[in-house]
């Protein structure tokens, strides 16, 4: 897993709420047997016009916030299906950190799995959030996973809460399977007992 | 000792290991698998040399993708064929059993693990797939997994979790005639919201809940994720046991008597305490319908949807706006009397004998109305059969509707069973997200018999005018 320890980078605002994995990637861009190519399927009935071509319209495809690797969304990010292929899809079209005042579980659980930083703020300080990106686009925002901060230019800084062992896992790149296979005697001796 | 809940007493089970300031170690007894979400996770085990654990709790169906039309799959699309094909490939070179699309057993996972008598009382139950949570139903604490997930239970029959919080939800009373368990979870999410379990496992406890067929418990816990908790657990009763004796994979003979000692054990303990209540009168409810694009708006068919000025939260009104934006309703509008396009009786939520049963009784002797698109698509080859020995495929056929192969079908829209856009559809699945049964899409989640009405008359109907 890539590590994630910092990130300075400027941010999109997507004012929406329970964004669901159907949105971030539609079933229909499922069906790959490999993790690659999921980009293209990121919140594709948004994205694009009944042609195909970029909608102009939608956030993502305007020019001031290109580049921008920190998403800020409204409460509820994430629900629906477990589908870790909405993940692929952020962190392959260049998203390292979400930014919203709260996750659904299994989306949650599934970013930190992926190196992508899933930040839940308040409710206020994410409506701030978009008005200040919205007003100015190229607003640089720094995520210090260590600080367990936000910062903002104007040295406005707030913090998020992390479950500690997560946050090391992100910080080292350790993904679980490791630790898992480190517990093979553990797990035959329970399921000796177990039976 | 001090009194536990259901959840705690099967967590309590499970933990493998728990290191100071690491989640548990979660030992999962059976690990379900499906076509789409499994790919990339036995990838990972090849690139790392490593055998799955425990071929024999380890179960794979083929249903998301996969056409509910009778064709050759030399015709399908390629890229569902491949999935198919790369599942057959992993579960022969893993030693995995699989329930193949051309076997005798398929359908829904959701659908197949309980019919085999899989899912249990007590275990714990994992699958690439959010609506794991079905299997709750049995007193199993069973969830929804991501792919890299499924690739650390296949290689350690472990998950590495973070215990959850309890919170009951008590349904009380006696249904009225006309309200059925899929009222019931769409009530208790309208109330509780979208994301209010969020963290949490639900129990469903109460008369009312007691009082439900293993079919209509499914329902319920089904939808467990809809409302946001993770999981959601029925404490098994004589009811659970009943419809597991006798099945492929259920204990026999002394096995039985043994597991029936340990099942019987398993309910919340007098005086057990939940982190988190919701109590509702079951006599009050009413057929729901859902207006919105997340299922937790929701209203009665008798109500009408709710109008900005009602709410307080500007999250909330933003929510409410973009939902009729997209689905073209109007606030405060009355949601009986619109019309639908198409008429969709399936999924993990609502596609078991029982469903098509109750469906069949409303659309016996009627017709679906002029140019209503419906169709009928059992949950698996089993309720499909048992559907045909009782005549339902007939009663289906003959009023108007196709009858189709099992599969997930138009409740996500992966194969070519796709709703048009601006389409309305009137559906018995768990989801009405914007564009999940085809682009577009407008779905009004409701039971099959709301469904079943709606039909027949072509638009949204209180059912229990035709009872
Ligand atoms: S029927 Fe729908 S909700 Fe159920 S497993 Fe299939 S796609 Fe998922």
């Amino acid at each position: 897993m890539q590590p994630f320890t910092s990130l300075t980078a400027t941010a999109v605002p997507l004012r929406a709420e329970n964004v669901d994995t159907d949105q971030i990637i539609p079933a229909r861009y499922l069906t790959a047997v490999t993790r690659a190519g999921m980009g293209d399927g990121l919140f594709a009935a948004w994205r694009y016009a009944s042609d195909g071509a970029p909608d102009p319209e939608f956030v993502l495809n305007q020019a001031q916030h290109a580049g921008a690797e920190i998403l800020v969304a409204g409460r509820n990010f994430g629900s629906g299906s477990s589908r870790e292929h909405a993940v692929w899809a952020l962190t392959e079209y260049g998203f390292r950190a979400v930014i919203a005042p709260a996750f659904a579980d299994i989306f949650y659980n599934n970013s930190l799995k992926n190196g992508l930083l899933p930040v839940a703020l308040p409710e206020e300080q994410v409506a701030m959030l978009w008005d200040l990106v919205d007003e100015q686009p190229d607003t640089v925002i720094v995520i210090d996973l260590a600080a367990q901060t936000v910062t903002l230019p104007d040295g406005q800084q707030v913090g998020f809460a992390i479950d500690p062992y997560r946050k090391t896992c992100l910080l080292d790149g350790l993904d679980d399977l490791g630790y898992l296979l480190s517990k093979g005697p553990q797990i035959a001796a329970y399921e000796q007992q177990a039976g | 000792m001090k009194p536990q809940t259901l959840f705690e007493k099967v967590w309590n089970a499970h933990v493998v290991a728990q290191d100071e300031g690491a989640p548990a170690v979660l030992y999962i007894d059976a690990h379900l698998v499906h076509e789409v979400t499994s790919p990339q996770a036995f990838a990972m085990l090849r690139e790392r040399g490593l055998p799955v654990r425990r071929p024999d709790r380890t179960f794979a169906t083929m249903d998301h993708a996969i056409p509910t039309r009778d064709v050759d799959i030399t015709l399908w699309p390629s890229d569902a064929a491949t999935q198919v094909r790369t599942l057959r490939e992993n579960c022969q070179d893993f030693g995995v059993t699989l329930f193949d699309i051309d076997g005798p057993v398929q359908g829904i996972v959701h659908v197949v693990g309980p019919e085999m008598g899989i899912t249990q009382p007590g275990m714990t139950i994992v699958c690439g797939d959010s609506h794991t949570s079905t299997h709750g139903a049995f007193g199993a604490l069973a969830f929804g997994i991501g792919t890299s997930e499924v690739g650390h239970v296949l290689a350690t029959q472990c998950l590495l979790q973070s215990k959850p919080k309890t919170f009951a939800i008590n349904v009380e009373g006696e249904l009225g005639p006309g309200v059925t368990a899929k009222d019931i979870i769409l009530a208790v999410i309208a109330k509780n919201g979208a994301a209010g379990g969020a963290g949490h496992v639900f129990e469903y406890r109460g008369s009312a809940i007691r009082s439900l067929s293993m079919a209509n418990r499914m329902t319920i816990c089904n939808m467990s994720i809809e409302g946001g908790a993770r999981a959601g657990m029925i404490a098994p009763d004589e009811t659970t046991f009943a419809y597991l004796k006798g099945r492929p994979h259920a204990p026999q003979g002394a096995d039985w008597e043994r597991a029936l000692a340990r099942w019987r054990s398993l309910a919340s303990d007098e005086g057990a305490t939940f982190d988190r209540q919701l109590t509702l009168n079951a006599d009050q409810l009413q057929p729901m319908v859902t207006y919105g694009t997340n299922p937790g708006q929701g209203v009665p068919v008798t109500g009408r949807i709710p109008s900005v000025d009602e709410l307080e939260d500007p999250a909330e009104r933003r929510s409410l706006l973009s939902a009729l934006d997209y689905m073209g309703l109007r606030q405060g509008q009355a949601v009986a009397g619109q019309p639908v396009d198409i008429v969709f009786i399936g999924s993990c939520t609502n596609s078991r004998i029982e469903d098509l049963r109750a469906a069949a009784a409303i659309v016996q002797g009627r017709r679906v109305a002029g140019e209503v698109w419906a169709l009928v698509v059992p949950g698996s080859k089993a309720v499909k059969a048992q559907a045909e020995r009782e005549g339902l495929d007939r009663i289906f056929r003959e009023a108007g509707f196709e009858w189709r192969g099992a599969g997930c079908s138009m409740c996500l829209a992966m194969n070519d069973d796709k709703a048009g856009a601006g389409k309305y559809v009137a559906s018995t699945s768990n989801r009405n997200f914007q564009g999940r049964q085809g682009p577009g899409a407008r779905s009004l989640l409701m039971s099959p018999i709301m469904a079943a009405a709606a039909a027949v008359h072509g638009r949204v109907v209180d059912v229990r005018e035709m009872l």
